[in-house]
């Protein structure tokens, strides 16, 4: 049902957990299954320095969120608010249609938690 | 990662065992005449048509002439459900439970659509349905009950010998889908007060797509297929012979066996679930004991029960799930919900179903490594808050 890469970031998740002192926590829900995901961020000068995450969900889920935290390190803020969550999936060498709504849950943390750390720094 | 295989989903469907395919090879090959037909052919197969069902009406304690063969259980409830309202003409009231099979639920939600009323009885926190919530739910114009023999999802075994005399007091036919019992416990239509019953031979290490319905003397439905005279009018259309045979082969087999299957079964059931209780946060779904031999459904707390399913999945082991990312509807199981768990505790349901070929070494395995994936699992999950050590 899932291609290579998926089982094994379904397998070996990178990033996972929560970071000590986050300069912002994202956060979401799946409207569709009831699963959730939490998103940590450490962020220097616009720049995405270090991210963690949890999630509550399937298979699907936990290999996007563990996908998008590799894809968003390093980058600016600018340009991970850009990553949808097709993005995602493309990068996973693609979704089954009905689990394509699981990638949602990470880009919105990963949006979430960019748009609070804004509203933090007062932008 | 791993050669070894476990296969711990029965109540999806089982293997068909040696001794069943032999018995049907031949009416592949030699006896492949049509039973309806007059000539030598025809009539051999015919001869054995009707030993099938000698075979099947003697195990379940019925009359052959009471045995009609279907292609399964959804078309046996199928037949049953809407044949009745069919032969009922107007609206009318059934009476189900909130935990039937698709094939029951299902079709009484689609007979509301053509204006019959219905109850769905709710069930206690073990899956069970108490008869007197049935008693009181009959009205005049109740023209039928069904109640499963037992869940399966969760394996409850159901009260039908009291709900089938309540129904027989009130003059209402009573339909019980039997799929998970039939060949797994004890049934005996002489005793048993229903007016049909719902069998399955894919379910008991028969073939897929062959079934029976038994339909009590005296009663009838309305034909909901019209074409040959085949199976007393009421499922038309040339016998799957071969499938027949084979799952009287099977039921025949599985009586034989029975008290010594289910005796292990249970053993096996029970070491397995003992086990998984062990694990921190892990709570059983169904009956502690008045449940299907084969069946174990647990819920493991802070994790979804597809990620589970994937990761038995990758060390060999077939399982299943009632959440709602693995159901293909993305809706968790309504037997879960009626059950009262709430969504996240029905979310990391899992469902392992026993049966012909587990052993203790199947068990050993799965809880040798079940362990680490849940371990593993809540590592990752927002809600896990690992203990203090
Ligand atoms: C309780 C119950 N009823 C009905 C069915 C459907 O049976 P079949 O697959 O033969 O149509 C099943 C099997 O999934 C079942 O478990
Ligand atoms: S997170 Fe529920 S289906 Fe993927």
């Amino acid at each position: 049902m899932y291609n290579e890469k998926v089982v094994d970031h379904f397998s070996n998740p990178r990033n996972v957990g929560e970071l000590e002192n986050p300069d912002a926590v994202g956060e979401t829900g799946s409207f569709k299954c009831g699963d959730t995901m939490t998103l940590y961020l450490k962020v220097q000068n616009d720049r995405i320095e270090d991210v963690s995450f949890q999630t509550f969900g399937c298979g699907a889920a936990i290999a996007s969120s563990s996908m998008l935290t590799e894809m968003v390190k390093g980058k600016t803020l600018d340009e991970a608010m850009k990553i949808t969550n097709q993005d995602v999936a493309d990068e996973l060498g693609g979704l089954p249609p009905l689990k394509l709504h699981c990638s949602n849950l990470a880009a919105d943390a990963l949006h979430d938690a960019i748009e609070k750390y804004r509203k933090k720094q007062g932008v | 990662m791993t050669s070894r295989k476990v296969y711990m989903d029965h109540g999806a469907t089982t293997p068909v065992r040696e001794e069943v395919l032999e018995a049907m090879l031949p009416f592949f090959r030699e006896h492949y005449g049509n039973p309806s037909s007059l000539h030598a052919q025809g009539r051999a197969v015919r001869k054995e048509l009707e030993n099938a069902r000698d075979i099947i009406a003697g195990v379940l304690g019925a009359e052959p002439k009471e045995i009609i063969f279907t292609s399964g259980g959804t078309e046996s409830n199928n037949i049953v459900l809407r044949g009745a309202a069919k032969k009922r003409g107007a609206p009318g009231h059934i009476i189900t439970t909130s935990i039937e099979h698709h094939a029951v639920f299902d079709v009484c939600r689609d007979l509301e659509k053509e204006g019959h009323q219905v109850t769905y009885l709710p069930v206690d926190k073990y899956g069970k349905v108490d008869p007197q919530s049935v008693r009181k739910a009959i009205r005049p114009d109740t023209f039928i009950i069904s109640v499963m023999a037992a869940n399966n999802e969760i394996g409850t075994l159901q009260p039908i010998e009291e709900i089938g005399a309540i129904a027989a007091e009130h003059k209402v036919l009573f339909h019980t889908d039997a799929v998970q019992v039939v060949g797994q416990l004890p049934l005996n239509l002489s005793k048993l007060k229903a007016d049909f019953l719902s069998l399955s031979a894919h379910k008991f290490n028969g073939p897929k797509g062959v079934g029976a319905l038994f339909m009590r003397k005296g009663i009838r439905v309305a034909p909901i297929y019209i074409g040959g005279g085949q199976e007393r009018k009421i499922r038309p259309g040339t016998e799957n012979v071969p499938a027949i045979i084979g799952m009287a082969k099977a039921l025949e087999l599985a009586a034989a066996e029975m008290d010594e299957k289910s005796r292990s079964l249970t053993k096996l059931r029970d070491r397995l679930i003992s086990g998984l209780l062990q694990i921190d946060e892990v709570i059983l779904n169904g009956h502690p004991d008045e449940r299907l031999p084969g069946n174990v459904n647990v819920s493991f707390k802070h994790i979804e029960g597809e990620s589970v399913l994937l990761s038995l999945d990758l060390q060999g082991v077939a399982a299943s799930s009632g959440s709602a990312c693995s159901s293909g509807s993305l809706d968790p199981s309504h037997v879960l919900s009626a059950i009262g768990l709430d969504h996240p505790t029905a979310h990391g349901s899992i469902r392992f179903s026993l049966g012909y070929g587990n052993n203790d070494d199947d068990i050993d395995y799965v809880l040798e490594i079940i362990p680490a994936i849940t371990d593993r699992l809540r590592r990752i999950s927002p809600t896990y808050k690992p203990k203090a050590v």
